[in-house]
């Protein structure tokens, strides 16, 4: 359309502008039914709003969520140690920072996604009463921080693209145990904090984080185990997917949780988070292993016979050439499957984890609460929902986003 | 000829039979091809054109019959089948070039991946194929923003990117529109002079007329008759040639 209209030369009309009073008229009060409609929704939005915002400023529930966002972040983690968490946070933007500068492209989009969430996040905590505590404060600090990082990144590795490539792609790789070890510790001046005191937005985001990562070469290997010409293989492969598929997410935590220490020897030492990341990883690697084979069927047969002809052996022909393509043709399914996964971890509180949701059960019990008339939990769970709802949308935003990055090659 | 044409044989083909299922798609095929000669492949559609040069580098497997590409035969054993498909390009009616990747990495893959080059080296070389192909300026472009004809000219580069000492092509301007043949055609009528032996499956009679050293006419999954073009064109000996050129010509 617009290399058409540049190559004749000819520009297009201008469209008529329409001024604010024209356009109400023309959208909402062109005719009598259509006027009639237009006033009840106009009530409806303003009885909404005057309620909401009455409750955004008026409700007393505010300070339960305000003195307890501690516990919202990270559930009962040893105060003192809460650097480490900042650590792993701060880790994360420099790495995603650093990766915007080698890569441009799709990883700027999710740096900068990251980066926007995080000064919403400086933002919004900056807004709590400075009663609040020193939390609010720290982190408001430590948002701002991971953004700056993210800049920091981005500004450094541009300049040494080259050089810092495989540094990056290395240090991600490290990344995940290295989270793990600075979470948990290893005595000295990291005294060891066990998974049973991790918990709040922390565990939600590392036990779908934990999944996502977990699950992806799981996911890959069923996806190319069920499309090869080994048939126990792929009957295994078939098996596991179906039966996956076959029951709710429930029922693997409750399995990981209760039947893992009947079949590991020592299973009953096994912590309950670690148990909780094998059931998501399980159950996510499943539906990652359809999502992928529909992606590889998608691929026309030319590609491998191009890859193979030029000698690539099979497994450079799948690495290079087959998955990159699936991957591409299944991003949008793929992103909201993670979305999915990221909002089912909530289930673990079944399995007696404090995650995000379980951190906001914790405080509405608070027996200081009982006092308040109609309880704490409204602004609680908005709040949690808000958490829930931006993340989210960041993710889907980002999808988006990457699609769009990717269909510049297309046409 | 431009170029002299050895003696030796650099294919060789023997009682090559090809079965899918019950249905015999290759029936005795003898066929030997010397080192820098350029054959010309043709025939009615559905002859075994296809299947015959892709026995060549082993994307289908014979059943019967030896074929020997430059001393080593064609076996299961994997070795051999990798040796050779380092020595051999393909280009396909479709291109098949990699959507995800740009001209250049299209054209530095096997390179890298297979010979283990520098990205550095690929590169240089990359480019200057891309320059005898004519499209230099497209390198960092992706696929989906070329013309058919520019992409059969990459996929022609990223052949010669692994410096093959066979060329295959399946009918490589089947799929372009007409007044993006004559560049493709232009592209292997060089590379013809160049001493690179070459097995094409065309119906561009005017190419085969001017380059082909002979001319191969499949039908039935069976080669029917082969010499040099001179003589298809004006003599040949079977009626079915004789049939098929009537109609194409
Ligand atoms: N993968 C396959 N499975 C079964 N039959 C096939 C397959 N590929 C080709 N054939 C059959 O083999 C015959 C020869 O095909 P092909 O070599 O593609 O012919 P050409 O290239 O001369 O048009 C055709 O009848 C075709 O239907
Ligand atoms: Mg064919």
């Amino acid at each position: 359309m617009a290399s058409t209209d540049l190559s004749t030369g000819r520009t297009r009309p201008a469209r008529p502008s329409i001024d604010a009073l024209g356009w109400l008229r023309e959208n909402l009060f062109s005719s009598w039914l259509n006027t009639l409609i237009s006033l009840v929704l106009l009530w409806m939005i303003y009885e909404l709003v005057s309620g909401l915002a009455g409750f955004i400023f008026h409700a007393q529930g505010w300070s339960a969520v305000a003195s307890n966002l501690k516990l919202l972040l990270t559930w009962t983690y040893p105060p003192d140690q809460l650097w480490r968490p900042q650590l792993v946070f701060g880790l994360l933007a420099l790495l995603l920072g650093l990766s915007a500068g080698v890569w441009r492209g799709i990883t700027l989009v999710l740096a900068t996604g990251f980066g926007a969430l995080c000064l919403i996040a400086a933002l919004l905590a900056l807004a709590l009463p400075a009663t609040a505590n020193q939390v609010a404060l720290q982190a408001w600090q430590m948002c701002l921080a991971a953004a700056a990082l993210v800049l920091a990144g981005y500004g450094g590795s541009t300049a040494a693209r080259e050089r810092l490539r495989w540094p990056v792609v290395i240090a991600w790789v490290l990344l995940y145990p290295t989270v793990i070890l600075i979470l948990r510790g290893v005595g000295g001046a990291m005294p060891v904090v066990g998974s049973n005191l991790w918990g709040g937005l922390m565990l939600t985001v590392l036990l779908s984080a934990s999944g996502i990562v977990l699950s992806f070469p799981l996911g890959v290997l069923l996806a190319l185990g069920r499309r090869g010409n080994l048939p126990v293989i792929r009957w295994f492969c078939v098996a596991y997917i179906e039966l996956i598929r076959g029951v709710p997410l429930v029922t693997v935590l409750y399995m990981a949780s209760l039947m893992l220490p009947l079949f590991l020897p020592g299973g009953e030492n096994i912590d309950q988070l670690v148990r909780a990341t094998v059931a998501v990883t399980l159950f996510s690697a499943a539906y990652l292993a359809e999502i992928l084979r529909g992606g590889l069927q998608a691929i026309p047969k030319g590609q491998a016979e191009a890859a193979r002809a030029l000698g690539l052996n099979m497994f450079q022909t799948t690495l290079l050439i087959m998955l990159p393509q699936a991957l591409r043709a299944v991003i949008p399914v793929l992103v909201s499957h993670f979305i999915s996964l990221f909002k089912d971890t909530s289930l673990v509180v079944i399995v007696g984890l404090a995650d995000l949701l379980g951190a906001a059960q914790g405080i509405v019990g608070q027996p200081q609460w009982l006092g308040t008339p109609g309880g704490v939990w409204r602004e609680t769970f908005l709040v949690i929902a808000v958490i829930y709802w931006a993340l989210s949308f960041t993710m889907s935003r980002s999808a988006r986003q990457i699609e769009l990055e990717l269909n510049i090659g297309k046409q | 000829m431009s170029h002299p044409i050895s003696t030796e044989d650099i294919i060789i083909c023997e009682h090559v039979n090809k079965w899918y299922g019950d249905y015999h798609a290759l029936r005795d095929v003898n066929l030997r091809v010397k080192k820098g000669e350029v054959i010309v492949i043709f025939g009615p559609s559905g002859s075994g054109k296809s299947t015959f040069i892709r026995t060549i580098n082993r994307l289908e497997e014979h059943q019967e019959g030896r074929i020997i590409v430059d001393g080593i035969e064609m076996t299961n054993d994997i070795r051999n089948i990798d040796t050779i498909r380092r020595e051999t390009g393909m280009v396909f009616q479709q291109f098949n070039l990699f959507p995800h990747l740009t001209v250049l990495e299209n054209v530095t893959l096997a390179p890298i991946w297979v010979r283990k080059q520098t990205r550095a080296e690929s590169e240089i070389r990359a480019i200057e194929l891309l320059e005898r192909v004519g499209i230099k300026e497209q390198a960092r472009k992706f696929p989906g923003q070329l013309s058919g004809g520019q992409q059969q000219r990459v996929a022609i580069a990223r052949a010669l990117a692994m410096s093959p000492r066979i060329l295959l092509f399946d009918e490589p301007t089947s799929a372009l529109d007409p007044e993006m043949i004559k560049e493709v055609l232009d592209v292997m009528r060089e590379l013809a002079g160049s001493g690179i032996t070459m097995l094409c499956v065309t119906h561009e009679m005017g190419f085969a007329r001017e380059v082909a050293n002979r001319m191969v006419f499949m039908d039935k999954g069976q080669v029917v008759e082969e010499g040099v073009p001179a003589q298809i064109f004006s003599e040949p000996r079977q009626d079915r040639t004789r049939l098929f050129l009537s109609q194409i010509l």
